[in-house]
């Protein structure tokens, strides 16, 4: 069974939702990234999302945006990302590891490398923001052979007709963008979350994970409530960015402010515990 | 597809060849999907393309003229040499073609916003020009280095009731602007429609900005005949996304006689980092929506693109155009700013037109050619804009004071 499908099932079991922290790999630095991820499911995260840094995030908002920018900065890049998720492994066999981004940096590697690098690293999942199904084969396809998920994401604008294009082929879970918009940006209202988590989980057995504005422990609570998972990002990589000094460089506690917070977004998710 | 015609792409997934599709976020997919069958149904509607004619004629001037250019044909002692007059169009330049196109797609739609990205601003103003004649709500996204070297074209967007937004993400051109407009769409999917400023993004886009800019190559083929009784021989446009280009192109592509020659910006040299030329210099890579080729690091990591002329000033380009080149029908040449800078002044001397830095591009490549080919042979170069916004930037690089 793969790592994604026994965190789930688990977590099914203990009757809550799961808990799905996104970072980007190298920001601000390989160092402290790696600091971070590290100790996530200590701070009780379920599943990591780490975004893989790009020059052109046109999904994403000025927070994830600019962690890439710095992640860049720092050298980051495809190499690094799966250094991080080879020595996570190293300590860590468990928690899913899902990575975040868009095709031309993993394009550029060559796909099917990418794909046997990836898995061998111990990745588990694929979210690929401008890949939709119409797309998605020529990576979906030696993705899957190498036993990595490529996880299909479901929006406001995913109508009863579109979503059984998105559903077909898609594993491991379903990543519902609660609001049209970047990341980072409006919050959607729990009852708009629910009817469509009803409406998805209506096409599919796979599990309903739900990102995109959620910031505060409240919210990370009332999402929990009707979804499989709640995703945090930006507000986690706003924490990292006003942590860092003048020059960019992490300044101390930065990590442990990081980590904090993400504890209390744990708490919140697990406060959120189904019937 | 099939190799018995050039013209018959895109196949029903927007794919030219390996080259274009939809790469774009969920969100937007089914807006995109949309934006397709409004097109189809559109020009299949008899309304519609009475409006457009009727907009091409009265609003922008069309058709405009394809002039014979004498003194620099004389001075250049070879080729005969016309040019395709876009410079005259309503708004200086021939990016009002697909924006009045698309703009009457929105109204069509029921949409009441738009938005566009800019580079040299010439397709900021017919978007906000065309949003002003529609009564809709324009937001341009334009880069803040492009803001300050194009001054007069944001005073202009602004006269126009456009709000102008300053780009400050990554290396704050053309490129960065692209993904702000595609971060506005996706927020407002319901009310905004995207009025993409050349033959890229994602699909129907190539395939719509080719057809509303292809009305170029149709006057140029009928103009001809009209004046010399034949095809030209060579056709010559700039290419930065390439939307002149393939609107001069595409009507010729299956006239085997008639060679092609696109002009890509070199800047400093396609020896150095600082160009723009993406066929020259770039790989096949996925950015904006479509494959195609990019100027791009080992790691797939987008670089900045350098020109002197900011509407060139792209690290990517159409996805037909990658195909046209891999298929070996249209040649991909390239032209240095310096060489640009040069023809600027001699069309100026020679024609007494101040053409854009971008067309001055496409003129550096007659120029290399013109004086070997024989009086006979007749070139047609698209003349995309007029220079009156570049008059800045050239008095810097010439070291003049205004």
């Amino acid at each position: 069974m793969s790592r994604l499908t026994s965190c789930f099932e688990r977590l099914a079991g203990e009757k809550r939702a799961a808990f799905v922290t996104f970072v980007t790999a190298c920001d601000p630095t390989f160092d402290a990234s790696m600091e971070i991820v590290r100790g996530l499911p200590r701070a009780g995260a379920d599943i990591i999302e780490l975004g893989m840094p790009f020059t052109d995030p046109s999904a994403d908002g000025p927070a994830i945006d600019k962690a890439a920018q710095r992640a860049l900065k720092a050298g980051g890049n495809m190499q690094r990302t799966l250094e991080i998720v080879r020595e996570f492994r190293k300590t860590d066999d468990s928690t899913p590891m899902v990575l975040m981004g868009y095709f031309n940096p993993i394009y550029a590697y060559g796909t099917e490398k990418f794909c046997a690098d990836a898995a061998a690293a111990g990745v588990d999942g694929l979210i690929i923001v401008d890949l939709p199904p119409e797309e998605d084969e020529e990576l979906r396809l030696p993705a899957n052979a190498a036993g990595i998920d490529v996880i299909r994401l479901a929006t406001p604008t995913s109508d009863d007709a579109r979503l059984p294009t998105v559903l077909d082929g898609a594993s491991g879970f379903v990543y519902y963008v609660a609001v049209a918009g970047v990341t980072g940006g409006k919050s959607a209202t729990a009852d708009d979350i629910e009817s469509a988590v009803m409406r998805i989980k209506s096409h599919t057995d796979l599990p309903v994970a739900v990102g995109f504005g959620i910031r505060t422990p409240e919210q990370a609570e009332a999402i929990a409530r009707v979804a499989d998972g709640a995703v945090v990002g930006s507000a986690i990589v706003s924490l990292i960015e006003s942590g860092l000094d003048d020059s960019h460089m992490p300044k101390s506690g930065m990590v442990k402010d990081v980590l904090d917070f993400t504890g209390k977004l744990a708490e919140g998710v697990r406060a959120g515990t189904k019937g | 597809m099939s190799l018995n015609s050039y013209r018959t792409g895109p196949d029903e997934k927007g794919h030219f060849g390996k080259f274009g599709g939809r790469y774009v976020s969920e969100t937007l997919m089914p807006l995109v999907h949309q934006v397709e069958k409004a097109y189809r149904d559109a020009i299949k509607d008899p309304d519609y393309l009475a409006e457009l004619d009727e907009l091409n004629r009265q609003y922008i001037g069309r058709p405009n003229p394809l002039y014979y250019a004498e003194r620099l044909t004389e001075h250049l002692g070879g080729a005969k040499i016309y040019m395709k007059r876009e410079d005259l169009n309503h708004t200086g330049a021939h990016k009002i073609n697909h924006a009045i196109g698309q703009v009457l797609l929105a109204k069509r739609m029921g949409k009441t916003r738009v938005i566009a990205e800019t580079g040299a601003g010439q397709h900021g103003v017919a978007t906000a020009t065309v949003a002003a004649r529609f009564g809709l709500e324009c937001t341009v996204f334009m880069g803040a280095v492009d803001i300050e070297r194009q001054k007069p074209n944001v005073f202009r967007m602004k006269l126009l009731g456009a709000e102008v937004k300053p780009v400050t993400s990554g290396s704050a051109t053309l490129k960065d602007a692209m993904n702000d407009a595609l971060r506005d769409w996706v927020t407002n999917v319901h009310d905004t429609f995207y009025i993409i400023g050349t033959v890229a993004g994602p699909h129907p886009y190539p395939m719509l900005v080719r057809d509303f800019q292809s009305i170029i190559g149709r006057e140029t083929r009928e103009q001809l005949q009209a004046q010399e009784g034949r095809l030209p021989d060579s056709l010559v446009a700039c290419v930065g996304g390439g939307s002149n280009a393939m609107g001069l192109f595409h009507p010729f592509l299956d006239d085997p006689d008639v060679k092609m020659y696109a002009v890509e910006a070199s800047g400093h040299g396609l020896d150095t980092d600082k160009h723009a030329a993406s066929i020259a210099g770039g790989t096949p890579g996925v950015l904006h929506g479509n494959r195609t080729y990019l100027l791009q690091n080992a790691d797939g990591q987008i670089t900045e693109a350098h020109s002197i002329s900011a509407g060139l000033d792209y690290p990517g380009i159409g996805p037909e155009h990658v195909w046209l080149h891999e298929a070996g029908r249209v040649n991909y040449v390239s032209a240095t700013d310096d060489e640009a800078l040069e023809a600027f002044q001699l069309l100026c001397r020679t024609e007494g037109i101040i053409p854009a830095l971008e067309s001055s591009h496409a003129l550096a490549q007659v120029m290399r050619m013109a004086p070997d080919l024989p009086k006979d042979h007749i070139i047609v170069m698209n003349l995309s804009g007029r220079g009156d916004k570049d008059i800045f930037t050239v008095a810097d690089a010439l070291g003049a004071e205004i």
